[in-house]
């Protein structure tokens, strides 16, 4: 870390004295997340989910570990291979059910934290780097969550894994035999199944080393803060331990509470009842939808129905799901305001609120069966969607006049600063 | 670059979307979305039944699960499996170990055995070890595996219960306004089926069964037990699941509230 | 400069309290850490005892085999949770040949009558694991060496057990196991 001020690791313990002269782990792990980081005093609990979005990985990582150790990998006894995990093997239900809520749980946390980056413009220099990265892990996520959800071979994963590997057959001329490339057939089978077994037990670990990366980056500026001012001095910072460590901790109870809710109480409330159906390649279900997660992105491919300039509606959705997300990797150069905080910028809060009520319509349009007046509203909303970023952005962070900055962030908490004062 | 091309793309997939939504509009005015029979008849299951193993302090009531096993096994055997459920795990509805074991080897259907040697299929009694052999179905339709029906349907218990209460008579509204939706021959109106015919012929009446503890076999009833049965064997661990959950929680609570007041102690002095 | 603001950060703090030995704030600092190891202790029960054996595996399971065709001399190998269980009909001159033996010379002493039902001390039903390392030993099968004592003897490491299946030579500490059984009929014998 660059701030001179930062506290120095000093091992007293002669082992902890042997341990930093030949693997100086300690010594990383204490500048990384221990007494060793200065961070902003003034982060709030938006600032909490970076925290807990690492935890629910390590969650789904232990629980997927075992899981895997129950669970078979073949099209003919993936499904009762789920079922005696839920009803034979010890404690099994409740592994199950904490790593199918588990994944609802990571991508509530994650959608707030990149919400929060949104708010606070997290994305500008000099963070870029962190927030790259931190779409490569969104992305990575949503094909671990995605393959996941094939594995217990229901009618959902089944007619899941037919759909989204049908986009890539929109792509001219290599479509089709794309498709079949991915699948290893004309459709759904054992061979699918154990590739995505085998990739959604990989990208775990892909995902924990961008993660790495992602924090690696995260500690040459230092964390943003709600003010979007820089850090200046000491005074405007605490020791990540045990200031920031105690209100993780705090949050972390918060959100296990939450979610041991939904694990012993609603365990099936976020899941679709069609995936307690064995995969019936003869019949598909009446409403097909994906998990809550990928709705927005769903109302969004499912929103272009007619061709448009010549362009197949099939591939324009497509482009557009796919966009909907590629579109954030380019944020730090749409959003051209000095100021980063959506607390200075009247205007810039304004159209996020908007892009919160939206991303929000597209997911209740995006979870309702296929009819037209959903479909119109997921128009109207996936229009404003890129409007959003593409037009909006650039405009507003032209044309607005930002509120005053305070000179600090210890100003902006005790109101006063030793250097105005 | 990216603030010329952005807006660009943008106005592009706005476009594109707007296209859409107006030609979806101009079809809509032309001719609406028409309406169907489903939309108007299709019922919603009934929510006015309560069962023991509602809310988050529910529990199972062994006797009704017996009841309803009685019901699966008398009635709905006839055409459907049970395939998840093993007569072992029967002892989780009050059974004793030898009334299993009598279940098991009483059970009509025997387990299919094969001789690998000679290559012979033949059958055996079944022991509590086994699942309840599977049920094969030659007629029309094709009655699902029950083992998980109540996970696998909105409403769970409730729609099982809907469904098996709520044959009725076409109603004249229906054919009235949909003549073409007559229920095909063969097939049975139910306003709780997804496409209103079912190819179940209504499978419970006033004393389908005799309950051996004297409780008067109503088609009500039987439908209750047997969706209370059919609830269990899709959730055999839902007590289990809830009484873990109580304390669990109990425990987060306390340590959560810690959690704050140590997180205030430490910030006390940066605020 | 740095001075200047360390005070201004601590002016309205408490003074240190490490000094004071343990105090309230102190107690609830490692009371709530406390509380994270215990539920994280608590967390590792299922963790661990997801490993063991599931219901479907301890669900008592007991096999039935059909003893009618086994002539003196001969064995046959049977299948009980999983692992080989023999069956062997012995022959009068085994059966002298194993009573024979003072059973206070053997490394696990045990005589055939304790190893067999009564009044069928000819049908010697033993798992076909070896108890040294649990390799299936040879003997049961047709045509297989039976070892210098005409029981079995395992070709792994070497263990050589008498016509009662007990251990005489070689590394195997015990005799081989005698599931629990039970003659059904004459001819049908239930292990399990």
């Amino acid at each position: 870390m660059s701030f001179p001020w930062a506290n120095q690791y000093k091992p007293k313990n002669p082992l902890m004295v042997y341990l930093d002269q030949k693997l100086p782990l300690p010594r990383f792990v204490y500048n990384a997340i221990g007494g060793g980081y200065p961070v902003p005093r003034n982060l709030n609990y938006a600032w909490n989910f970076g925290v807990l979005a690492g935890f629910c990985l390590v969650l789904q990582i232990v629980t997927g570990v075992i899981l895997a150790m129950h669970y078979a990998a073949n099209s003919m006894i993936a499904f009762d291979s789920v079922e005696h995990i839920m009803r034979d093997v010890n404690w099994g239900w409740m592994l199950r059910y904490a790593h199918a809520n588990g994944a609802s749980a990571f991508f509530v946390v994650v959608y707030i934290h990149i919400f929060r980056g949104f708010f606070y413009s997290s994305y500008k220099a000099p963070r870029e780097m962190i927030w790259l990265l931190g779409v490569v892990i969104f992305l990575l996520m949503m094909a671990t969550a995605f393959m996941g959800y094939v594995l217990p071979w229901g009618q959902m994963s089944f007619w899941g894994a037919k759909v989204i590997t049908g986009l890539f057959s929109a792509i001219p001329l290599v479509g089709e035999p794309l498709q079949q490339w991915l699948l290893g057939g004309f459709a759904p089978d054992n061979a699918a199944l154990n590739r995505f077994f085998s990739l959604h037990f990989l990208l775990p670990f892909v995902i924990a080393a961008v993660i790495i990366l992602h924090i690696w980056a995260l500690h040459i500026p230092g964390s943003s803060n709600p003010t979007g001012v820089e850090i200046k001095t000491e005074s405007d910072t605490v020791p990540f331990h045990p200031y920031y460590t105690a209100k993780d901790g705090f949050g972390l109870g918060v959100f296990l509470l939450i979610y041991c809710t939904f694990v012993f109480f609603l365990p099936n409330q976020l899941g679709h009842p069609d995936n307690y159906i064995p995969a019936n390649a003869m019949s598909t279900p009446a409403h097909i939808v994906p998990e809550w997660y990928f709705w927005p992105f769903y109302a969004i491919l499912r929103s272009f129905t007619v061709d448009f300039l010549f362009i197949p509606a099939k591939l324009m959705g497509v482009l557009a799901m796919f966009s909907a997300i590629l579109v954030w990797f380019f944020l730090p150069w749409l959003d051209t305001s000095p100021v980063r905080s959506g607390h200075y910028r009247p205007l810039f809060r304004k159209f996020w609120y908007l892009l919160v009520i939206d991303t929000l319509i597209l997911g209740y349009c995006g979870g309702s069966p296929a009819e037209t007046k959903y479909v119109l509203i997921s128009q109207i909303a996936a229009s404003y969607y890129f409007l959003h970023f593409l037009v909006i952005l650039p405009v507003v962070s032209s044309i607005e006049k930002p509120l005053p900055l305070p000179f600090s962030i210890t100003e902006a908490v005790l109101g006063t600063d030793a250097v105005t004062a | 670059m990216v603030r010329i091309f952005g807006p660009l793309i943008g106005l592009f997939f706005a476009a594109a979307l707007l296209w859409s939504f107006g030609v979806g509009v101009a079809q809509q005015l032309r001719e609406p979305d028409p309406s169907t029979a489903v939309k108007d008849f299709h019922k919603d299951p009934k929510e006015d039944i309560k069962f023991s193993f509602d809310g988050p302090f529910g529990t199972y009531d062994n006797r009704q699960l017996q009841r309803g096993f009685q019901v699966y096994k008398q009635v709905c055997n006839n055409c459907h499996s049970l395939k998840q459920i093993a007569f072992r795990n029967l002892s989780a509805l009050g059974y004793k170990p030898a009334e299993v074991k009598a279940i098991a080897k009483e059970w009509t259907t025997k387990a299919k055995t094969f001789d690998q040697k000679t290559g012979d299929a033949g059958e055996r009694v079944n022991t509590p070890a086994d699942h309840i052999p599977a049920v094969y179905y030659p007629g029309t339709g094709n009655p699902p595996d029950l083992s998980l029906i109540t996970k696998a349907r909105h409403g769970g218990a409730h729609y099982v219960y809907s469904l098996l209460t709520g044959y009725s008579d076409q109603p004249a509204a229906l054919l009235k306004k949909y003549p073409d939706s007559k229920t095909p021959d063969g097939l049975y109106y139910n306003p709780y089926f997804a496409n209103l015919n079912i190819a179940m012929p209504p499978p419970l009446a006033d004393n389908a069964v005799t309950y051996g503890d004297g409780t008067p076999a109503t088609l009500d009833q039987e439908a209750k037990d047997v969706s209370a049965f059919l609830t269990w064997t899709a959730e055999p661990e839902m007590q289990k699941r809830k009484q873990t959950g109580w304390p669990v929680i109990g425990f987060l609570l306390a340590a959560t509230a810690l959690a704050y007041l140590s997180k205030r102690n430490i910030w006390a002095d940066k605020h | 400069m740095a001075e200047l603001l360390k005070a201004e950060g601590t002016i309205d703090a408490p003074a240190d309290v490490s000094h004071d030995g343990v105090r309230r704030r102190d107690f609830i600092n490692i009371a709530a850490v406390s509380f994270a190891g215990v539920g994280g202790i608590a967390v590792l029960v299922p963790l661990i005892s997801q490993m063991s054996a599931s219901a479907d595996v301890l669900a008592e399971s007991s096999t039935e085999i059909d003893i009618s065709a086994i002539g003196a001399g001969q064995a046959i190998k049977a299948i009980w949770r999983k692992q080989p269980v023999f069956v062997r009909n012995l022959t009068p001159v085994e059966i002298a040949e194993a009573d024979k033996v003072d059973p206070k010379t053997l490394r696990d002493p045990q005589t055939l009558e304790q190893r067999t039902m009564p009044g069928k001390t000819n049908w010697l039903i033993t798992m076909g694991v070896c108890t040294h390392l649990g390799c299936v030993p040879l003997g049961a099968g047709q045509g297989e060496v039976k070892g210098e004592f005409g029981g079995y003897f395992c070709p792994c490491h070497g263990s050589v057990y008498d016509t009662a299946a007990r251990i005489r030579k070689g590394p195997a500490p015990k005799n081989l196991e005698v599931p629990p059984y039970k003659f059904t009929s004459d001819t049908v014998v239930q292990i399990g």
